[in-house]
Parts: C-alpha cells; sequence; structure tokens
C-alpha cells in the first residue's frame, strides 16, 4: 500500500495514511471474528467499512478504538506501532467514536454531555478545580466556546438544556456525534449512524458528515448498513464478510467486485 | 411571578454558569446565607443547637461527601461510618499532638490548632478512602457495597485495639480537650452554643461550595460519565481508575471531617463501636437516597429530613399531645419509617427531584404552559 493521497472523484485532495491495520486477527476463543485483514485510513477521506451482519465490522472499530486487543497484527497511526493501549488512551491520542446503540450519560443534560467530549483537553487538577475561580473557570470557558460551535455546526441549540433521557432517537444519534466531535479528533469511527432512521434524518446525517469532513477536514471511518449512503458518501470502501476483506477500493470498483456481489446476493452453490 | 429566567440575559458563558442562574434564587440563597450566619447564632440556646443545628450541619457534610461517591460517581458505599471514624481519631491525635517512635527516638509534634486538625483528619480520611476504593475497580454495585462494609467492620475493629489511636486511655474511649480558634472555645465543656454552631457552619459551607465546584467541572462529569455509562466513559477517554479513586478520595474527604467535627465538637466523647458502627453508614445512605442522588441540595435535605423529623415528632406527640415519652419514642419509628415509604414512592429520585419539578412549575406559574 502507497503512503501517497490521491484525489477524489469531487475534487477533493486527500493525504497520506493516518492509520494503517496490518494483519489484523481477532479471536474468540475458537471463533475468528476477523481473519488477517489489512487496510489503511487516509488523511481527511471517508473511510466506509461494510457487510452482512456478522462480517465482523464493529469488532474492527473496537479493534482501532482499543477496546479489543487483536491477537495478531499490527496497528499504525501517525506513523508508528501502536503499542497495547488501554480505550482511554486511545482516545487521548485523538481517536473518537459512536456506539451502534447509542451510548449516551442519561443522567446529564445535552450540554454536559458534549461537554465530557471536551475532557481530555481539559487538565486542571483537582485543587484549582475544588477553588474554581481563576483556571478551572476560565478552561471551563474556553472549552464551552469549542462545544458551542460544535453544537451550532449540528444544530442543537435548542435542547442545549434538556436531560439526554427526553430526546428522541433521532436527536440522540446527533447529540452523539457532536460529543464525539467536541473533542477534535483525528480520526472519528461511526459506528452505524443511520441505523433506525427514517429517510430524512438520514439525510440529514449525511449531510452532517458531510460537512464535518468539509469543514474541520476530520477524517472518519464509518460502518453503514444502507448501501446508497454508503456508495454516496465515502471515498473508499472496505468489504468484509465472515471476518475477511472481500473488496477494497472506491465505491464503483466495489460495486463491481463479483466477491461483494456475491455475499451482498449470494450465490448458488450447485 | 418573579421566579423567571424570561429577561435576564446571560451574556458570558460564566453567567451561565453559576450556580443559581435565576435572580431569584440567588437572592434566595443570599438570604438563607445571612440568616445562618448573622441571625441564627444571637437566638441560639443549648438545646437547639444539640438536638437540632450540630446534627444537622453535620451529617449535611456526611451527606454531600457520600452524595458525591454514590450519586455522582455511582459507586455504592457502605463504609461511611468507618470514615468518620477515621476522621474522628485523626482529629484527635492531630488534637492531642501525635507521638511517632522511630528506631526508639519519641517525636512529637505539637498539637495542631483545632481547624486545621479537622481538615487534615479530613485528608487522612481521603487517603484511607482511597484504598478502600480499588475494589471499586473490579466490581460493581452490590457487590462492590458489600465489599466497603469490610472497610467499616475493619475500622471499627481497628480503632478498638490500636491501643496509640486513643492515646492509650483505659476506657479506650477518646476525649475532645479544650480546644479553641481565635481565643473562643469550640470543643471540651465550656463551649458556647453560638462557637460550635459557628464553627461547624464556616466548615459546611466550605464544603458545600468545594463540592459544588467539583461536580460542576471536568472533575465531575468524569465522575457522572462513569455513573452513567462507564464503557462509554472509557470510550472518550476516562480514565476509571483515576476517576474512582478521586471519587472515593473526595467522598472520604468530607465524610473524614464530619466525622472529625461529629467527635470533636458535638459529642465531645467516643466509644468507636457506639458513634461509628453500621448504623451510621446506613443513616447517612438513606439521607443521600431520600434527599436525591446527585444532587447538594438533596444532601441538605436528606440530613434535614432525618435529623428533624424525629425531633419535630417528639416535641408534637410529647409536648403538644401529651403521651407518654416511651410510647411516643416507639411510634416515631413507625412514624418516620412511613414517611420514608412514602417519599420515595411519591418521588423516588428524592427531596431534590420534587424541589426541582416544583420549581419547573413555578417558572411557568401561574400559567400551566
Amino acid at each position: 500500500m502507497s503512503n501517497e493521497g490521491y484525489v477524489t472523484a469531487d475534487g477533493r485532495k486527500i493525504g497520506g495514511t493516518v492509520m494503517e491495520m496490518k494483519n489484523i486477527t481477532l479471536r474468540f476463543g475458537g471463533v475468528k471474528a476477523i481473519t488477517d485483514i489489512s487496510f489503511d485510513i487516509k488523511q481527511g477521506e471517508i473511510r466506509a467499512i461494510i457487510g452482512p451482519n456478522g462480517a465482523g465490522k464493529s469488532s474492527m472499530l473496537n479493534v482501532i478504538s482499543g477496546f479489543y486487543v487483536p491477537q495478531e497484527g499490527e496497528v499504525w497511526y501517525k506513523g508508528s506501532r501502536r503499542p497495547q493501549m488501554r480505550p482511554y488512551e486511545v482516545a487521548q491520542q485523538g481517536i473518537a467514536r459512536t456506539f451502534q446503540n447509542i451510548a449516551l450519560f442519561e443522567g446529564m443534560t445535552v450540554l454536559d454531555n458534549v461537554m465530557t467530549g471536551r475532557l481530555n483537553h481539559m487538565k486542571t487538577g483537582l485543587f484549582s478545580q475544588a477553588i474554581w475561580k481563576g483556571k478551572a473557570e476560565q478552561e471551563e470557558v474556553a472549552n464551552r466556546e469549542v462545544v458551542e460551535k460544535v453544537i451550532d455546526f449540528l444544530e442543537i441549540q435548542a435542547i442545549r438544556k434538556t436531560p439526554v433521557s427526553r430526546l428522541p432517537y433521532g436527536l440522540k444519534k446527533r447529540v452523539e456525534l457532536a460529543r464525539a466531535l467536541a473533542a477534535e479528533p483525528s480520526i472519528l469511527l461511526l459506528d452505524e449512524p443511520m441505523a433506525g432512521m427514517n429517510v430524512e434524518e438520514k439525510e440529514d446525517m449525511s449531510r452532517f458528515i458531510l460537512d464535518v469532513n468539509d469543514e474541520f477536514g476530520t477524517t472518519i471511518c464509518l460502518i453503514e448498513h444502507d448501501m446508497g449512503v454508503v456508495m454516496d458518501l465515502s471515498d473508499r470502501v472496505v468489504v468484509m464478510d465472515y471476518g475477511k476483506k472481500i473488496g477494497d477500493g472506491s465505491p464503483d470498483e466495489v460495486r463491481n467486485n463479483q466477491a461483494v456481489i456475491d455475499a451482498y446476493l449470494g450465490v448458488s452453490h450447485d | 411571578m418573579f421566579y423567571r429566567e424570561a429577561g435576564d440575559f446571560k451574556t458570558t458563558y460564566k453567567d451561565d454558569n453559576q450556580t443559581f442562574p435565576i435572580k431569584f434564587d440567588r437572592y434566595r440563597y443570599y438570604f438563607v446565607l445571612f440568616v445562618a450566619f448573622a441571625l441564627i447564632p444571637f437566638m441560639l440556646n443549648d438545646y437547639w443547637v444539640n438536638a437540632i443545628f450540630m446534627p444537622f450541619l453535620i451529617y449535611s457534610i456526611a451527606a454531600i461527601g457520600l452524595n458525591i461517591l454514590v450519586g455522582y460517581c455511582g459507586q455504592v458505599s457502605l463504609g461511611t461510618g468507618g470514615f468518620m471514624a477515621v476522621g474522628a481519631y485523626a482529629c484527635y491525635k492531630f488534637m492531642t499532638g501525635i507521638d511517632i517512635w522511630l528506631g526508639g527516638v519519641q517525636y512529637a509534634l505539637p498539637p495542631i490548632n483545632i481547624f486545621f486538625s479537622v481538615i487534615l483528619a479530613g485528608l487522612v480520611t481521603a487517603i484511607v478512602g482511597a484504598l478502600f476504593g480499588l475494589p471499586s475497580l473490579r466490581i460493581k454495585g452490590f457487590y462492590l457495597a458489600v465489599a466497603t462494609l469490610a472497610a467499616q467492620f475493619f475500622l471499627v475493629w481497628l480503632f478498638n485495639k490500636w491501643e496509640w489511636a486513643y492515646n492509650f486511655s483505659a476506657s479506650g474511649q477518646i476525649n475532645a480537650p479544650e480546644r479553641g480558634i481565635f481565643g473562643v472555645n469550640v470543643t471540651g465543656p465550656n463551649v458556647d452554643a453560638w462557637a460550635k454552631y459557628l464553627f461547624c457552619l464556616v466548615i459546611l459551607t466550605i464544603c458545600a461550595v468545594v463540592a459544588r465546584n467539583l461536580t460542576r467541572g471536568s472533575v465531575g462529569r468524569k465522575w457522572m460519565a462513569i455513573r452513567d455509562m462507564d464503557i462509554a466513559a472509557e470510550i472518550i477517554g476516562v480514565n476509571p481508575l483515576k476517576a474512582k479513586l478521586s471519587a472515593f478520595a473526595v467522598s472520604s474527604f468530607f465524610i473524614g471531617i464530619s466525622g472529625a467535627l461529629f467527635f470533636s465538637v458535638y459529642l465531645g466523647a467516643v466509644e468507636v463501636g457506639e458513634a461509628f458502627g453500621i448504623n451510621k453508614s446506613f443513616l447517612v445512605l438513606f439521607m443521600v437516597i431520600i434527599g436525591g442522588l446527585g444532587s447538594i441540595f438533596g444532601s441538605f435535605a436528606g440530613a434535614a429530613f432525618l435529623v428533624l423529623l424525629p425531633v419535630l415528632l417528639k416535641n408534637v406527640l410529647v409536648g403538644g399531645l401529651g403521651w407518654p415519652t416511651d410510647l411516643a419514642a416507639h411510634l416515631e419509628f413507625l412514624i418516620v419509617g412511613a414517611l420514608i415509604i412514602a417519599f420515595l414512592i411519591a418521588e423516588p429520585h428524592g427531596l431534590a427531584q420534587l424541589w426541582r419539578v416544583a420549581k419547573e412549575k413555578l417558572r411557568l406559574w401561574p400559567f400551566p404552559h
């Protein structure tokens, strides 16, 4: 795999490799969830991982975010091999993610939830926090400004002070995206950002994802089931089936790949 | 009518972050502070201080401490009594001067001022609390509660057996010597009611402000993130070890302070099993649950409810209705218990939630929407 960038169909310039997965194998006991998969994520692109149910897409995302430790293979991040890390250390390196089933903090308001995305940028100690006036307050206000920009961007100003538990599903998904964005990640992982949404909500979410990529230049890696959405949004697609990689390339290449067609439409075995 | 946020425009994030964003609330808060600091000290007598204000102020500190752990960080603890004992005994040692033998040589620290003794006792308890918080990294919920029971029983046992802790006194009790601040006694047999009251009130005010500051900033958000969903918290970059242990430490700090005051200012003489037994752990936990988990105001409300209600009932039953004392004492338990159940059925999230709902209604009143 080359380390060079490329130019997308719509003329955006994509940079060099940010993250590279090399021969990842993940086993749960006797079950092989991922078998010898390699792919890379380049600076500024929207990279999709697709595949039928149980293909190992979410496991792949969990490997990237440090939640699962693969038995074999290496994860390379920003030019160096990533040692084994706890998930919070991975997050501190600038990788943020959302979850397939929403993982917001239900007892907190939208604002507080999005503010938790800034925790890696807030460094004042316990003591100055206790005094509050001065350092802690300045830090809080400075980070609040960043958070407010994200809130404006995702158009959730009106629900800022609403407890998350009172929100409908679609908005929760958006708040979760806001929390991940607030961290100003270098790679944003989205696990099925459009699951369970209606057409309109999907359109909104697609627009947000494109805008995020466009405006902040955030590298995005997403898993999605809706083929139309994936093909429209992403620059390059990895296709997985039964834990193996069966295709990798631009949406058009993938669409015409015989192995992919077989995996999705089924193939007769006689 | 005047309980409105309409028209009160916030132009900075600092203003928006205030503890009391509504003007009326803010003035009410200043008014309460004024009454507590400037009026009540002149109207006190010994009965009021010993029956109502001392327990209320001191249990409020303990409830704030436990609320940080249980309400904000979601780690259940039944070790409160034990941690209060650590605070009490540490305070006793600091008040009387610590003596240590190292290699056959005795090093003696002079007695430390009572205010700093109380704060230092809090710090010692914070360290002990963090140690007993270590199991929380592996176990959760009810199982953690049972693990913290070990702290309760171990600490009570320790202070029964460890003679150095009670200065080798024959009775095994600790007695607060006469100590003061700015020339006014706050511990010992000759203390004015107002001095005790003000001393505890000042410490409670500091504790409440610190607790509020900690819970509204990044530390508090880490705790709440761990409480609401620990896996997601870890994925967004919260170190669970640091977050849980800091919650245990801060919580124990407050609980230690309350234990120190309970011994030195309120009771004056303490026998560990009696004063800091498992009952105390449950009492403070009930205060937190009845008051409202995850709310500083709830800690006050819970403490007030469980301290004031028995006193009120006693006055009504014995003083008002003229019932015999023993009958009233038993009925008191019944009524308090029934009221707790009634309150929790009406509002499982505690008095703080009732208060919140009332405020939300007030904001709109007299209009329905």
